[in-house]
């Protein structure tokens, strides 16, 4: 076949002389520019962005004048120049921690369950699809929700809870799927340990296994209180705009950070534009700082295991 | 299952002779041509040296075989030959290694034109997940060349599968049984027409039925291309071939000769004991 | 996990000894466990429940609760007019009940993002798992991470603060305006059909004006939210397949653009097209960039700097505004969301068989 016509030691440079690459090459090395440029479009795109809103916030507190003491002491008002993010603040605050305690417990014990405890039957697969499903629910249907059955519903009004419902719901599933993940990555030879011992299955889980996952679980949450912080479509339905004013308890009316930054940034004024930019970096350093602490938290038990 | 290995350890002593006989009487009788011949070969994964100053001169049209204990370089050694070695970060290579006298690691060799010249077939069956004509074209088609149904049906009755396979060609190569999948990646490596087919134990994960059908094959592969085979099964590699080289653990290549004298007379004491199974 | 309570004999350790408070406390766990599970399910089911007793609202006047209760009820909206309406303005004083055009909308958005984020994403996807070393990786997957992770208010802010009035009004001004003129001079010395169809197109790209939403704006700020779904999934599934197949090829003299396009992809397509249906999900139901970014003039369009209505906008308009809790233009709050409700499902589905199909494939 081949090598009938190629008897004979070839000269080395004439080797691969009968097969011509060069086009292949420029093809691969054309290809792996074009992925370079589309990965870089992300990368720009997120620098833009970032940049856009430093120099707005910027200009923000040089140009408009915005004092960063004011703004986290006086609350939201309709008047420019005297508009502050207390309010907002505080009850972004306040509904972090509601969310936490609405969403904590179920999602930690329901993934618990369907863990530790489900047996492969329908209902659980059925458990494990309708989760599945809700994570793609837009967040904007759970404020739906809390607004036709809590809201309206019951009758509470716009009020803190009702704010908390929506974004407990909204959360259980991500709390769920990373609780799941902490559990499964006990290995097995720790609760034959425990059960060897004469454990049951409950007290294996609540001594043996819920310790050893508990980093992993407290990661996964704040993770997701820090998507429950930037969330505003479900506030919004919930009808938590045009309130200024801190929030007092739990059934106060409220406006938090990101529906504040919603108000300002839909004025048609430069100022109030420049306010939406300050309060969005002070949202952005929340999410930082929870990142931050949800990764320690991470790397921390990680290096100890 | 090793007990059934030592049970039959002495019938296969007596098996090794008569096959290298058989493969003595159907040598092809050419004048030995080099085509690959490495020089002070000395290979690195990181720190730990893999392979040591080898020298080989492997003939055209022939099988050579390469044996030798597990973690011993005989991987390492067939990943040199068509720089799938480049793709290991950590890997390095030095000494020469020269295909048709041309060093294959110089600057201006080109690893992909090389292995159009240079296929191989891996120890485990790695078909696409395509149909059983995409995968035998694939080749064909990365290398710019069209390819017909003829070219199709070479390949598959070059590597024995055509009869069993050719109602079937549009369905997928993953629905054929472990050897069958083994002989389609036979038949994707030969239908690009390569000179030279490197082969990791091909057969290490086949029934011995399916085996004896590969090694079959190889035995009119030969016909018309260079085969380098690395098996772990010192009666095939008897049987099989025609140029033998051990190496041994470090990464040394204690020996390289005629198969028959290999088996039958070897110079270095740890190579006799390890054919009659005394370590490795 | 495995069963509890083996065989057992003697006094001591038969049922009833020792241990019995415990197991019933394991089994009261259970079952609260269960409980708490079980509210996931309930949750669905009540998202369901709640969207179509208020939607029955404003179709017929009357909830299904009420109805049950007696409640008197007449046909407010028909179906017809919803599904086929092509005005929308529920809360006018001529009111009228078409979804189709914030239907459009929602699909403009979605489509036009699907044109960014697909390919865009797809090929961060194989860059990252084909050709990007392990230094570049560790660099471009947190920057893609945080990209994910910015809250939608905040990209919404960027539509309104930088893409319309900077990038896009900059584009009409200083390229398509310009570009118009010249190409009407063209047009004018040009004879016949040909000058005159491009004398409007040049026409029509002179009258571009960006005003403070438009469609391509949403677009682009979509399309770029949904670029780290994209690729994060996608690289994910080609990083599931098994490095034999690229030996493979590789050994057969394949470039690494022979591997990627022929190999990887072709080998990962499902879990490929399954980040696709999830980023098209997230564009259905995405609100704050799009409100932010598009607005909330509810008509079908072609031109991309016209402003327009998506459902989710329509949704926080009427949460914005004044209408009573329970008239009809109230409750057209809910037949929107029992609609964008049943979309974002049937992607969610769509979106589970292909990762199911993955899965099989690869594990
Ligand atoms: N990708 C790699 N990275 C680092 N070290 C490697 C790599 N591949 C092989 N090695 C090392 O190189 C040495 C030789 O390995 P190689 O795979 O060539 O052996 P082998 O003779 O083929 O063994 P086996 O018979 O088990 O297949 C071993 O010590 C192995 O640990
Ligand atoms: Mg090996």
């Amino acid at each position: 076949m081949s090598t009938e016509t190629e008897t004979g030691v070839e000269d080395g440079n004439t080797l691969f002389s009968d097969i011509d690459l060069s086009w292949e090459h420029r093809k691969n090395e054309l290809f792996r520019w074009l992925l370079i440029a589309a990965s870089l479009f992300g990368v720009v795109m997120l620098a833009l962005l970032l940049f856009d809103v430093v120099t707005d916030f910027y200009t923000g507190l040089t140009e408009f004048n915005i004092s960063l003491y004011e703004f986290f002491t006086q609350d939201g008002s309709q008047e420019e120049t005297r508009a502050g993010f207390k309010g907002a603040v505080i009850a972004s605050i306040m509904l972090m921690i509601m969310t936490a305690v609405l969403a904590f417990f179920v999602g930690v014990g329901s993934a618990i369950y369907l863990e530790e405890y489900a047996p492969d039957s329908r209902i659980t697969r059925l458990i494990e699809a309708n989760l599945a499903n809700l994570a793609g629910v837009p967040s904007i249907v759970y404020g739906l929700l809390a607004l036709a059955a809590v809201v309206n519903g019951i009758g509470i009004g716009p009020i803190l809870i009702a704010g908390a419902v929506a974004l407990g719901l909204l959360v259980m599933p991500i709390i769920i799927v990373s609780t799941q993940e902490a559990l499964r990555a006990v290995p097995d030879s720790v609760r034959n340990g425990s059960y060897a011992t004469g454990a049951t299955k409950w007290q294996t889980i609540r001594r043996v296994v819920l310790p050893a996952a508990i980093p992993g679980i407290m990661t996964g949450t704040i993770l997701a209180l820090a998507r429950a912080i930037g969330e505003t479509a479900p506030l919004i339905m919930v009808g938590a705009l045009f309130v200024n004013r801190t929030p007092s308890g739990p059934t106060d009316r409220f406006s938090a950070m990101p529906t504040q930054i919603y108000n300002w940034a839909a004025q048609p004024s430069e100022h109030f534009i420049h306010l939406a930019a300050v309060g969005i970096v002070v949202l952005l350093s929340f999410l930082f700082v929870m990142n931050g602490v949800a990764i320690y938290i991470r790397h921390r038990y990680e290096t100890e295991v | 299952m090793p007990t059934q290995e030592t049970e039959t350890q002495q019938a296969d002593d007596q098996l090794i002779t008569t096959d290298i006989q058989h493969a003595e009487s159907t040598r092809r009788e050419q004048p030995d041509q080099t085509v690959l011949e490495a020089r002070d070969l000395d290979v690195f994964y990181g720190e730990d040296q893999a392979l040591r100053s080898v020298d080989i001169e492997i003939p055209e049209h022939k099988v050579t075989a390469i044996i030798g204990p597990s973690g011993c370089g005989k991987s390492t050694f067939l990943r040199c030959i068509n720089r799938m070695n480049d793709m290991i970060d950590v890997c390095r290579v030095q000494g020469e290694l020269t295909f048709r006298s041309k060093n294959v690691y110089d600057e201006d060799v080109d690893p992909v034109a090389l292995r159009r010249k240079i296929g191989q077939v891996f120890q485990k069956p790695n078909p696409f997940p395509k149909s059983i004509r995409d995968n035998v074209t694939y080749g064909l088609e990365v290398q710019g060349k069209s390819a017909t149904d003829d070219d199709v049906e070479r390949a598959l009755r070059g590597a024995a599968l055509w009869d069993e396979v050719k109602d079937q060609l549009d369905s997928s190569g993953l629905d054929l049984s472990g050897g069958q999948q083994q002989r389609l990646c036979i038949a994707r490596a030969i239908a690009p027409d390569p000179e030279v087919i490197l082969m990791d134990e091909p057969t290490s994960g086949l029934d011995p039925v399916a085996a004896s059908k590969i090694e079959d094959l190889i035995d009119e592969l030969v016909e018309d291309y260079t085969v380098v085979i690395v098996t772990h099964n010192m009666q095939q590699a008897a049987r099989i071939s025609d140029k033998t080289a051990v190496f041994l653990t470090g990464g040394n290549l204690v020996e390289f000769d005629d198969t028959a004298s290999v088996f039958e007379d070897p110079e270095d004491d740890r190579v006799e004991d390890y054919i009659t199974g005394k370590f490795g | 996990m495995g069963t509890e309570t083996p065989t057992q004999t003697g006094a001591e350790i038969t049922g009833g000894g020792a241990a019995a408070g415990d197991n019933a406390a394991n089994r009261r766990a259970r079952r609260i466990l269960f409980g708490c599970a079980a509210i996931t399910v309930l949750t669905t089911l009540a998202i369901f429940f709640v969207l179509l007793d208020n939607a029955a609202s404003y179709f017929f006047g009357a909830k299904f609760t009420e109805m049950t209760r007696g409640a008197s009820f007449e046909q407010t909206v028909t179906f017809t007019e919803f599904f086929t309406g092509q005005r929308w303005a529920p809360d006018h004083a001529r009111p009228a009940h078409g979804i189709l055009p914030i239907v459009f909308g929602t699909l403009a958005i979605t489509v036009g993002a699907a044109f960014v984020a697909i390919p865009i994403g797809t090929a961060t996807a194989i860059y990252l798992s084909e050709y990007a070393s392990p230094g570049i990786r560790s660099k471009l997957k947190p920057m893609l991470e945080i990209l994910a992770g910015i809250p939608t208010i905040v990209y919404g802010y960027f539509a309104i603060a930088f893409i319309n009035p900077v990038l896009l009004s900059g584009l009409a001004a200083y390229v398509l305006n310009p570009l118009g003129n010249g190409l009407l001079q063209v047009g004018s010395a040009l004879p016949g059909t040909m000058g005159d169809s491009l004398t409007s197109i040049a026409t029509s790209m002179i009258g571009i004006n960006v005003g403070r939403y438009s469609l391509l704006s949403g677009i682009l700020v979509v399309g770029i939210m949904t670029i780290p779904m994209v690729s994060s999934i996608s690289e994910d599934a080609m990083s599931a397949v098994p490095d034999d197949l690229r030996n493979g090829a590789y050994a057969l003299g394949a470039t690494k653009f022979n591997v990627s396009t022929r190999i990887v992809l072709p080998a990962s397509i499902s879990g490929v097209f399954a980040s696709y249906i999830l980023a098209v999900s997230r564009a259905i139901g995405e609100t704050m960039a799009v409100t932010l970014a598009a607005g909330f003039n509810a008509n079908i369009t072609t031109n991309p700097f016209d402003e327009i209505m998506t459902m989710t906008a329509y949704m926080v308009s009427m949460a914005r505004g004044t209408s009573a809790v329970g008239t009809v233009e109230y409750q057209s709050l809910f037949a929107v969301g029992l609609v964008l409700f049943v979309m974002t499902l049937v992607m969610n589905l769509l979106n589970d068989a292909f990762k199911r199909r993955f899965q099989e494939e690869y594990q």
